[in-house]
């Protein structure tokens, strides 16, 4: 015998199901006055400082067509690279920028929108410059364990060219998929659960 | 609400996800999973900044209501119908901390397995005073209650005769976006659960028991709520030991 190491196990996800809309979307889906808004809905304001931009996409499964269903958060720093979060020790984000955001794919076209603002550029665990980016989570009926990605930008060459995690992906061509198309402010962001243009999702 | 340790903010990498333990993509009896499963290899990825940090809700941005689903889509003076129940419990991390200023979300069908829903077309009635949404945010020691109705089983098109067991949807955000998380919790006692393809999606035992809420009898409130107990567990954070530090400087 040798000493226990006592951590627990985390508790296992399970599909949010088709009706996730009513716990996190709830005025969108219909059920209005138990909250006010639907949270994550509004992620900047007046006094937001940075370059206002619109990230629309959809959601596609492994027969081409849109899911209509799905819910995305997004997760980002701010225009000068800062999270506004406990565990951001470099400088204070901010504070008319919460960094994340929520969504559901339209009912009807399947289409995802996100009013925010250019993140700024942050350090990978090693000190180097990581390209632009946003962090994507994707849950949906269907999907039994939230998918994790990244946006990268395409008017970025250069910071995408030194990227660490962009670097890393061996089938090159693959790189293309974390990358959005549109131009600046408006950028369009597919993503693929499954297939040939298949999205690389990240165990993070 | 930060998550201190000796008072400093902890910046560590989570420890990574057993994907052994949880449900993989590709389960071919839930069979929405089929098309919706990516193929090929999950890229993993150290946490970095983009992963140790996420989103913290102060619990100024909660309603009197938001943990009172009997009362919360309610007319004055009415209540959902169905059996009362008190649903609490504690969110720990892997290392046995507890989570403090965790935003929990919860959302359920009515007593009657019926949820209030544009796209739901079940028989069952819709209750007028159950919308069936929820959420609250752990105290300092990582506590979370809230009352509801207990929900019914329901029907769904799986296979031609599967039935959902009464469950509870959670959403859980602890302090880095990596730990985003959400499940489901069924109720002790329930046949329904080990005919479930949903649960069947998870592969060991365990995991699936570590998802059911036993009666906690020692603090159901007499004449009027049952109690039952539900802890969560999200990954832990690995220690800072050494990080960053160049080899010989």
């Amino acid at each position: 015998m040798v000493q226990d190491l006592g951590y627990l196990k985390e508790t296992a996800s399970q599909t949010a199901g088709p009706y996730v809309h009513i716990g996190l979307t709830p005025n969108f889906c219909g059920i209005p006055g138990v909250y006010e808004s639907d949270l994550g809905s509004a992620m900047v304001n007046d006094k937001t400082l940075g370059e206002r931009i619109t990230v629309t996409g959809r959601v596609i499964d492994g027969a081409g067509v849109p899911l209509k269903d799905a819910l995305i958060e997004i997760w980002q720093a701010d225009a000068a690279g800062l999270y506004n979060s406990p565990s951001e020790l470099r400088g204070h984000a901010d504070p008319n920028f919460a960094g994340w955001g929520r969504c559901p794919t339209g009912a009807d076209d399947g289409v995802f929108t996100f009013r925010t603002v250019k993140p700024g550029r942050v350090p990978a665990r090693d000190g180097r410059p990581m390209a632009p980016h946003i962090t994507f989570w994707i849950i949906a009926r269907g999907i039994n364990l939230g998918l994790h990605t990244r946006m990268y930008f395409p008017d970025e060459p250069a910071a995408n060219a030194e990227d660490p995690l962009l670097g890393r992906i061996e089938h090159r061509h693959r790189t293309q998929t974390l990358v959005a198309g549109g131009t600046a402010p408006n950028y369009v962001f597919d993503i693929h659960l499954q297939g040939e243009k298949e999205t690389v999702f990240l165990d993070i | 609400m930060s998550n201190h340790h000796n008072g400093r903010p902890e910046t560590g990498a989570f420890f990574p996800r057993d994907r052994g333990w949880h449900p993989p993509a590709f389960t071919p009896s839930y069979k929405t999973s089929v098309l919706r499963s990516p193929q090929k290899a999950l890229l993993s990825l150290d946490g970095t900044i983009s992963e140790i940090t996420g989103p913290v809700f102060g619990h100024s941005m909660l309603g009197e209501l938001d943990n009172d689903l009997i009362h919360n889509f309610a007319k004055p003076g009415e209540s959902a119908i169905g059996e009362r129940i008190i649903v609490h419990g504690r969110v720990l991390d892997e290392r046995g901390r507890a989570v403090q200023g965790a935003l929990l979300e919860f959302w359920q069908a009515n007593a009657g397995g019926r949820y209030r829903h544009k796209k739901e077309s079940y028989l069952a009635a819709l209750d007028p005073n159950f919308g069936g949404c929820g959420r609250t945010i752990t105290d300092e020691n990582g506590y979370y209650y809230f009352r509801t109705i207990k929900p019914g089983p329901y029907p769904w098109p799986n296979g031609v005769n599967d039935w959902r067991p009464a469950h509870i949807h959670f959403s859980i955000f602890g302090h880095g976006f990596a730990q985003r998380l959400i499940t489901q919790m069924y109720f002790e006692g329930d046949p329904m659960i080990w005919k479930c393809p949903i649960v069947g999606t998870i592969p060991d035992r365990r995991a699936i028991e570590q998802l059911i809420a036993p009666l906690d009898w020692a603090n159901t409130i007499p004449m009027d709520a049952r109690a039952y107990k539900f802890d969560i567990v999200l990954r832990g954070r690995r220690s800072t030991f050494f990080e960053n530090r160049p080899e010989g400087n």
